[in-house]
């Protein structure tokens, strides 16, 4: 006697789809960094040579070298001390307006360390007069 | 006896898992389109510690970049010094919100970076945004 043997219907398991379609939603949630652009925030000064003439009490000078040695107000210090520095000298005297200087020679990163610093130090006033 | 008749195989796709694949692609594509990457130099941006993220709507953003040797690119083409702000000045006229995002590498000389800072002031483009990288 022939007896067919039963064929199970060729099919996708359709219950797990959508688990392997949340699963791939999540990994590439994961994997995909969407570009986000960070760094630190400032505004230059207006155009023109125009110089806002200010109490020289009210001027920190932040010299930057060619070696990325600090110079805050002529006295050398490393570069990690500049937030405290600054942060006292505002606390101290809140319309301190922080001047950074640098060397046409100076890494940028060393600039930007500096820059970070005050930025840490919350510093309101920032001057970047560019380089000497 | 009669033969037992085999049931016919469903023919047809499954309908049900079909909005999921769909759903799954459409997400795909969604990732995959906003991952496009700026065009420009290659740098190697500078670490800080203190970074924000940028508050600018993504438009009114203008990528500048300069490279270690001194190369200045914007909106990908090379641009000499003393043209970048013949460049931004139309732009910044145009958004009041142009904010400059400057990717420059961390072995640039700061002489380019004052340059192309003196030509930002030139066509008051005042807001900038130094990129960096988390340290």
């Amino acid at each position: 006697m022939l007896v067919k043997k039963k064929r199970t219907p060729p099919e996708i398991p359709s219950s797990s789809m959508s688990d392997i379609a949340f699963l791939l939603l999540v990994f590439f949630l994961l994997v995909s960094n969407v570009d986000t652009d960070k760094g630190l925030g400032v505004v230059l000064p207006p155009p023109g040579d125009a110089e806002i003439k200010l109490n020289p009490k009210n001027i920190t000078m932040v010299l930057v070298n060619a070696a990325g040695d600090v110079l805050f107000n002529d006295e050398v210090i490393p570069v990690g001390e500049i937030a405290t520095r600054a942060r006292q000298l505002e606390g101290s005297n809140p319309n301190m307006v922080f001047s950074v200087q640098t060397d046409r020679k100076t890494k940028y990163q060393d600039y930007i360390d500096v820059v970070d610093q005050l930025t840490a130090a919350k510093v309101k006033k920032l001057a970047l007069i560019g380089t000497e | 006896m009669a033969i037992k008749k085999s049931p016919k195989p469903k023919a047809g796709i499954p309908t049900s898992s079909m909005s999921d694949i769909i759903f799954m692609l459409l997400i795909f594509f969604m990732a995959a389109t906003s991952l496009k990457t700026v065009e420009g130099l290659k740098v190697k941006l500078p670490q800080a510690r203190s970074i924000a993220k940028l508050d600018t709507p993504k438009q009114s953003v203008l990528y500048v970049f300069i490279d270690r040797t001194g190369l200045i690119s914007i909106q990908d083409k090379l641009l000499n010094v003393e043209d970048v702000s013949e460049v931004i000045y139309p732009l910044r006229r145009n958004d009041n919100m142009l904010t400059i995002s400057m990717r420059s590498d961390q072995e640039t000389q700061m002489g380019v970076v004052s340059d192309v800072q003196n030509e930002l002031r030139d066509a008051s483009a005042l807001k900038v945004n130094y990129s960096a990288k988390p340290k």
